[in-house]
C-alpha cells in the first residue's frame, strides 16, 4: 500500500482457456505499469485479449500465470472473499451496457456497492447523492432507469462505481452504445474524475474515443503491440463546444 | 454486508412479481393450512375420547367378584361369594393410593310409578359412588351414610328412568317401587351418555347397598368394589395394591388364580386414544407431502428467477458482492417466499378448521403447537428448497453472468 509505487503493475500474464481438445491463449506475456492519476485508454480488435485482461484488472478472474499487483497487494494469493472485497473498496466497474437493476431508482442503484460494505445507512445515501452531483444527475435520483436516456443511464452506472470512493475506475466500452455527442459527454464526465485524481483504465476500439486519454495502449493477438502517451490528449469540455448540440 | 438492506432487495424483486409470488407461495399454503385443519381436527377428536376417559370416573379402579372352579366347573365373572364389605373396608383404610371406595351390588328389577313402568338396572352403593363416576346430581339430594346405615328406601334415578316414569313431570318425594319394594326419589342424575360398551348409563336406579343386599338381592357379598386412586398416575398401582390385599384376606394359595378381577375399562379408552393419535399421525403426514410439493414450487421459481436475474447477479459480484452475500439474498427470497405462504396457510387453517369445527359440531380448539410448528416448518421448506438456486445463484462466474443476454 504504497503512496508512489504504480496503482497497477502487471508482469508477463499470461491466460489460456482450455476448451475442450484446443486451448485459446487470450493473454500471452502482458506487462503493463498504471501510474498513480493515469488514465489509459486500451484499444483492439475483439479477440485481441483487452477485455481478458481488464476482467483479471477487475478481479474477477485470474491470470494463469504471472503478476498482478493492485496498489501494492499481490490479487493472486487472495481467495474469493478478499477479492470481493477489493473489488467493494477499491474497484469501480463501468460496462457496455450500464448494467443498472431495473425499476429500481438512481438513488438506489447508485447505492448498491454500499450494501457490501459496512457503511452506516445515512452515509450511504449521502455518498450516493454526492456520487450523483458529481455526475451531473442531482436532478433525477428518483428515476428508474427506464425513464432516463442512455447518457443518463451511464452517469448513474458511473456514479455507482464511485460510490466507495475506488482507487481504481475501469471502464469497459463504457460509451460503446451511445451515440458520439453523448459519448464525448462521459469522457468529459471521466476527464474531470481524472483531474480530481482517480486512476482510469478504459477499454474502447474507437479511435475518437481514445484520444481523450493520457495514454493509449493497444492490443493485438494476445500482446501489447503499442504503448504510448497521448502528446495532447483532447479536452472533451471543448469539443462538446465544437458539436452541434442535439435535440433531447 | 447489510444484511437487512440485502433482505430489503428480497423483498423488492417478490414484489416485481406479485402474480408469480402469489402462485408460488400457495402450495405452502394449502400444506400449512392442511396441517393445521388436521391437527385441529385431531385434537378434537381426541378431546371427546378424553371426555369418555373423564366420564368414566375420578382415577377409577374397579374391582369385579371373579369366577371360580368347582370340580372343574368354571363359573363367569361374578361367580364368586368371596367379595366382601369387609374387603371394601379393607381397601378403604390400608390402601392408602386409594381414596374413596363404594361397594356395589347390583341387578335388573321392574320398577312402577302411577301407570308406567320400566325394567331397569338397580345398583346398591354407598354416597361415595357419586364422586368416583364424577356424576353430578340434576335435582334433588342424593342420600347419606345414615340412609346406609338405616337401610332407607331412597333412590336416586338416572334420566332415562326419569324419562320412562314419569314424563316431564317432577319426580323428587315421589314413591316407585323397585321389584316390590317402594322407594322414595330423593334425586335425579345428571345425564351422561352412552358407555364405551355402548349401554345407556342413565338406564340406572341407585339405592343405599344396605338396602339393595337386605331388602332386593338378599346377599351378603358384593358384586364390586369401586374405587378412586389419589390420581391418575397411581390407579395401576393401586388396582395391584388392591389385588394383593384381596389374595391376602381371601387365603388364596401362589399358585390359585385370583377370585376377582381388576378391571382397566381405561385401557380400552387410552388405546383408542392411542389410535385417533396413530390417524392424526397419518393425516399430517399426508398433508406433508403438499409442503413438500410446494417446496418444489419455491426450487422452481427461485431457479427460474436466477436464471432471469442472472446479469443482476453479475452486476452485484462485481460491486463486490460476496458468494455468502448472494445466496444470503437469494435465500433470503426463498425464506420470505415460504414465510409469507406458512402465515397464510395458518390463517386458512385456523378459518378452515373453525368451519368444519361448526360442520361436526365439535369443539376445535386452535393449537399454539401447531402454529409455531407450522411456521417452523414453512422456514425449513424455505431454506431447504431455496438452498439449491441460492447456491446455483452465487455460484455463477461473473464474467459470464454479466454477458448473459
Amino acid at each position: 500500500m504504497t503512496d508512489s509505487g504504480p496503482i497497477v503493475s502487471v508482469e508477463e500474464i499470461h491466460k489460456y482457456y482450455d476448451l475442450g481438445e484446443t486451448r485459446v491463449h487470450a493473454l500471452r506475456g502482458v506487462s503493463l505499469a498504471v501510474e498513480r492519476g493515469g488514465f489509459v485508454a486500451i484499444m483492439g480488435s475483439s479477440g485481441s485479449g483487452k477485455s481478458t485482461l481488464m476482467n483479471i484488472l477487475g478481479c474477477l478472474d485470474k491470470p494463469t500465470a504471472g503478476r498482478y499487483l493492485l496498489d501494492g497487494v499481490d490479487v493472486a494469493g487472495l481467495e474469493k472473499r478478499q477479492l470481493a472485497g477489493i473489488r467493494n473498496q477499491k474497484l469501480g466497474f463501468v460496462f457496455q451496457g450500464f448494467n443498472l437493476l431495473p425499476r429500481t431508482t438512481a438513488l438506489e442503484n447508485t447505492q448498491l456497492p454500499t450494501l457490501y460494505s459496512r457503511i452506516d445507512r445515512h452515509s450511504r445515501t449521502q455518498r450516493a447523492r454526492d456520487a450523483l452531483e458529481l455526475v451531473g444527475l442531482g436532478e433525477r435520483m428518483d428515476h428508474f432507469p427506464s425513464q432516463l436516456s442512455g447518457g443518463q443511464q451511464q452517469r448513474v452506472a458511473i456514479a455507482r462505481a464511485l460510490v466507495n470512493r475506488p482507487t481504481l475506475l475501469l471502464a469497459d466500452e463504457p460509451t460503446g452504445n451511445l451515440d458520439s455527442h453523448t459519448s464525448v459527454e462521459i469522457m468529459d464526465v471521466f476527464q474531470g474524475l481524472n483531474e480530481r485524481g482517480l486512476t482510469i483504465i478504459l477499454v474502447t476500439h474507437e479511435h475518437d474515443i481514445a484520444q481523450f486519454a493520457k495514454r493509449v495502449v493497444v492490443f493485438r493477438d494476445g500482446r501489447i503491440r503499442k504503448d504510448e502517451q497521448v502528446a495532447n490528449p483532447l479536452r472533451a469540455s471543448e469539443v462538446l463546444k465544437t458539436l452541434p448540440t442535439l435535440e433531447d | 454486508m447489510d444484511s437487512l438492506a440485502l433482505l430489503g432487495s428480497s423483498v423488492w424483486a417478490l414484489l416485481r412479481n406479485k402474480l408469480r409470488s402469489v402462485l408460488t407461495v400457495l402450495g405452502i399454503t394449502i400444506g400449512i393450512a392442511a396441517v393445521i385443519c388436521v391437527v385441529a381436527i385431531g385434537k378434537a377428536g381426541q378431546a371427546r375420547v378424553e371426555q369418555q376417559l373423564n366420564n368414566l370416573g375420578d382415577n377409577f379402579v374397579w374391582i369385579e367378584a371373579g369366577g371360580r372352579a368347582v370340580n372343574g366347573i368354571r363359573t363367569g365373572t361374578h361367580g364368586t361369594k368371596s367379595l366382601t364389605l369387609a374387603d371394601a373396608i379393607a381397601i378403604r383404610t390400608q390402601i392408602p393410593l386409594i381414596k374413596s371406595v363404594s361397594p356395589n351390588v347390583d341387578g335388573s328389577v321392574q320398577v312402577i310409578y302411577g301407570n308406567q313402568n320400566w325394567y331397569t338396572h338397580y345398583r346398591g352403593v354407598s354416597p361415595e359412588f357419586f364422586d368416583i363416576k364424577s356424576w353430578p346430581v340434576d335435582s334433588g339430594a342424593i342420600f347419606t351414610n345414615d340412609d346406609v346405615e338405616s337401610s332407607a328406601n331412597v333412590c336416586v334415578i338416572g334420566q332415562t328412568v326419569r324419562t320412562q316414569l314419569f314424563g316431564v313431570r317432577d319426580p323428587i318425594g315421589k314413591v316407585i317401587r323397585a321389584g316390590g319394594l317402594p322407594c322414595k326419589v330423593i334425586a335425579t342424575l345428571e345425564p351422561k351418555g352412552i358407555s364405551m360398551e355402548g349401554r345407556d348409563q342413565d338406564d340406572t336406579i341407585l339405592m343405599p347397598y344396605t338396602t339393595v343386599m337386605k331388602k332386593i338381592k338378599g346377599n351378603n357379598w358384593l358384586d364390586d368394589v369401586l374405587c378412586s386412586a389419589v390420581s391418575q398416575d397411581v390407579v395401576k398401582m393401586a388396582g395391584q395394591q388392591a389385588a394383593a390385599l384381596l389374595r391376602d384376606r381371601h387365603h388364596l394359595r401362589p399358585e390359585e388364580p385370583d377370585d376377582f378381577n381388576i378391571r382397566n375399562p381405561e385401557d380400552v379408552i387410552e388405546a383408542q386414544i392411542a389410535a385417533s393419535h396413530t390417524l392424526a399421525l397419518l393425516l399430517i403426514a399426508i398433508a406433508s407431502i403438499s409442503l413438500v410439493v410446494g417446496g418444489i414450487g419455491i426450487m422452481n421459481v427461485m431457479l427460474v428467477s436466477v436464471t432471469e436475474r442472472t446479469r443482476e447477479i453479475g452486476v452485484r459480484v462485481a460491486v463486490g458482492a460476496t458468494e455468502e452475500a448472494i445466496r444470503f439474498q437469494f435465500l433470503g427470497e426463498s425464506v420470505m417466499l415460504s414465510f409469507v405462504g406458512g402465515a397464510a396457510g395458518v390463517l386458512v387453517g385456523f378459518v378452515g378448521s373453525f368451519f368444519i369445527g361448526r360442520a361436526l359440531n365439535w369443539p376445535m380448539v386452535m393449537s399454539f403447537e401447531a402454529v409455531v410448528l407450522a411456521v417452523f416448518f414453512s422456514l425449513a421448506v424455505g431454506v431447504f428448497f431455496g438452498y439449491y438456486p441460492a447456491r446455483k445463484a452465487s455460484s455463477l462466474d461473473p464474467i459470464e453472468a454479466l454477458r448473459y443476454e
